[in-house]
């Protein structure tokens, strides 16, 4: 196995000393692989894109074992050298484009200013780099595009720009953080679309965010799930829905309509209550007060555990109870 | 059907003139243009359509919150602008997306669900409490949040909340526009459950606006899609989705990513050309997106037809 490109040990992120918004997660993403991070709002999964590009608010903490991108270790490094890495080697994309980019400037001084900053090039050399990465990402006419301001552009143009954008310094990670839920369902397709075919023309390794299971199963190679700041869950995408193991990823999975599976008018799958807050040094399973499977053992801690040797899990009543009820 | 339809919405049109800089000439919107439909007492008529296609527009007109420029909207055979205030509440209520918007943040739990009661000002105040205490049962909020201020609720509760109020005066119709939109998914699948329950017990008719598909699928009888102020196509839940006869619809129905491994995600064909509803396209307003236009579709607009009782479309080539 070759290295990964990027590898995250045993990180763990605390807001204020009070919250553990992530809880001590190891994955890593792989060269042209898109790693999807899928779970619920204030699971951690946005805390945990933000640790890594070291952008956690002021009383935000990080801490981690490991934490290197391409082999180079991210941890040890102070802010003027991660400033170097952070929009160069690894690039981020956010749910709304319209407050990541500044409405004031032009689209085309917002692309050629990181160009500029990071690899010094000249204004020419810039403002043809930014034309040829809008057209690859499919933006027509960007000739015209280049000098207009953010309000003038769709939603999914918009979007585009901010990928072309972040696609300036040739990264060799892209973190998108929800990059399509403000968008139409058309347009989410065609965003997405753009992904895979850049993951493929640029050899990108792609860390995807979503809350959107029907996103994870057509894009992701590998999917981890994300409850309560821990991955309860990873796997490869196949196999994490031809056999979830964690209840919660069971859940989940229950509750999205799939269509001609489900009956119209059937009630859905749901999980009951809501997510508990965690503060630092919480232990047990985070989900046994929603899990029907819970008994006291669910208290200590949980071993994690492996379905197969690529797919791992968190809990210490499945498979056994599982098989149980199957029988019964 | 019955002879007398919960909604009825004939000819409804609705422009607004907008201006886009000081010295800009206004410009004239059509968000719905010429949309009639009827929609039978204690079904759940949904709507779909891509963001600007004018269904929140709609939904307006239908609740009577925004005039028509021309046409109408009745519920229960009555004009919904000749009702006062206090009759159209006790008809029509709305349901909105975004539940940190829509309840009052420095008003109690209790007091948000009772406003609509206590407006009516024909009930005394025990009375105005054990019906709150009871839809508040009714929808899973349990009373020890009833004192509570909206920000210590959750999405999901603050979602309950918003229906509790609009069911207290026991209207004939709810209007959910995207009602699970704001919502994560274990939670939407709650409120989905929630809505089809109340439906059941209450005899509601149901007016969903979701850009979600898969919702609108699972809880909708009836689906009418909409594309830049027209309904291009209505038809049966089932036969609508399984069967698709509008290149719109076929294209939104396929733009949907459904959790299922190993099918990649789809070239839907739309092209990168947006509607923009202040500048529709001449003929069928659709055509510049459309796969399979021909000259016919750039020049003549399309009249509806009616492949069956229940269904509609709008499109030169559908059979």
């Amino acid at each position: 196995m070759n290295v990964p490109l990027l590898d995250v040990e045993n990180l763990s992120v605390t807001f204020g000393g009070q919250t553990a918004a992530v809880r001590n997660i190891s994955f890593s993403v792989n060269r042209e692989e898109t790693h999807c991070l899928v779970g619920e709002s204030g699971c951690g999964k946005s805390a945990t894109a933000l640790a890594i590009m070291n952008l956690l608010a002021s009383n935000g903490r990080r801490s981690a074992r490991r934490l290197t991108l391409d082999g180079q270790d991210l941890l040890g490094m102070n802010e003027r050298a991660i400033a170097r890495i952070r929009g160069d080697r690894m690039a981020m994309i956010f749910q709304e484009p319209m407050t990541s980019l500044n409405p004031a400037y032009t689209i085309g001084s917002q692309m050629i200013e990181v160009l500029r900053r990071h690899k010094g090039a000249s204004r020419r050399a810039a403002v043809d780099r930014a034309i040829e990465l809008m057209g690859r990402v499919g933006i027509t006419a960007p000739e015209m595009r280049i000098a207009q301001f953010p309000h003038q552009l769709s939603g999914g143009l918009r979007q585009r720009v901010m990928i072309a954008m972040a696609l300036m310094c040739e990264p060799q990670l892209l973190i998108a953080d929800e990059p399509t839920t403000a968008l139409d369902v058309t347009v989410q397709a065609q965003i997405l679309r753009l992904l895979a075919k850049l993951k493929k023309d640029f050899g990108l390794a792609i860390l995807l965010i979503t809350h959107d299971l029907g996103i994870v199963a057509r894009v992701a190679d590998r999917v981890s799930v994300m409850y309560a700041g821990e991955l309860v869950e990873s796997a490869p995408t196949q196999e994490l829905f031809d056999s979830p193991q964690h209840p919660y990823t069971r859940g989940l999975l229950s509750c999205v309509p799939v269509p001609q599976k489900l009956r119209r008018g059937e009630p859905l799958g749901n999980i009951p209550g809501t997510v508990p807050q965690i503060a630092p040094g919480y232990a047990g399973c985070a989900f046994r007060s929603r899990c029907t499977f819970a008994n006291e053992s669910c208290a200590a801690d949980i071993p994690r555990r492996l379905a197969t040797p690529r797919h791992d899990f968190l809990c210490t009543r499945l498979p056994e109870v599982m098989m149980g009820a199957s029988v019964a | 059907m019955s002879a007398n339809p919960a909604i009825e919405i004939r000819h409804a049109r609705r422009e607004f003139r907008v201006k886009s800089g000081l010295f800009d000439t206004a410009r004239r919107v059509v968000a719905v243009d010429d949309v009639s439909s009827s929609i039978p007492a204690g079904s759940v008529f949904g709507i779909v359509g891509e963001s600007g296609c004018g269904k929140s527009t709609l939904a307006r007109l239908i609740l009577g919150l925004l005039a028509p420029t021309s046409g109408e909207t009745l519920v229960d055979g009555k004009r919904i602008l000749d009702l006062d205030r206090r009759d159209r509440a006790r008809l029509i209520q709305p349901v909105f997306q975004d539940p940190f918007a829509s309840l009052n943040p420095r008003q109690r739990i209790a007091d948000i669900v009772a406003l609509p009661l206590t407006a009516q000002g024909t009930l005394t105040k025990p009375e105005i409490d054990r019906r709150t205490a009871e839809i508040l049962e009714r929808v899973g909020i349990s009373l020890v949040l009833a004192g509570r201020h909206p920000a210590e609720l959750s999405g999901g509760q603050r979602q309950r909340v918003a229906i509790a109020r609009a069911l207290i005066l026991r209207p004939r119709v709810v209007v959910c526009d995207e009602p699970t939109s704001a919502l994560d998914v274990s939670v939407q699948a709650q409120i989905v459950n929630l809505l089809a329950e109340l439906r059941r017990d209450f005899g509601l008719t149901y007016i969903v606006i979701s850009h979600n598909l898969a919702v609108v699928e699972h809880i909708a009888d009836v689906v009418a899609v909409m594309y830049l102020g027209r309904f291009v196509e209505i038809g049966e839940t089932d036969q609508l989705f399984r069967n698709p006869r509008h290149p719109y619809t076929q294209a939104l129905l396929e733009s949907v990513l459904t959790p299922e491994p190993g099918l990649g995600v789809p070239d839907v064909g739309l092209g990168d050309i947006m509607p923009d509803p202040a500048n529709i396209p001449p003929g069928c307003r659709f055509h510049p997106r459309c796969r399979i236009a021909v000259d016919r579709c750039r020049v003549e607009a399309p009249i509806p037809k009616f492949p069956s009782e229940r269904s509609m479309v709008e499109c030169h080539l559908a059979s």
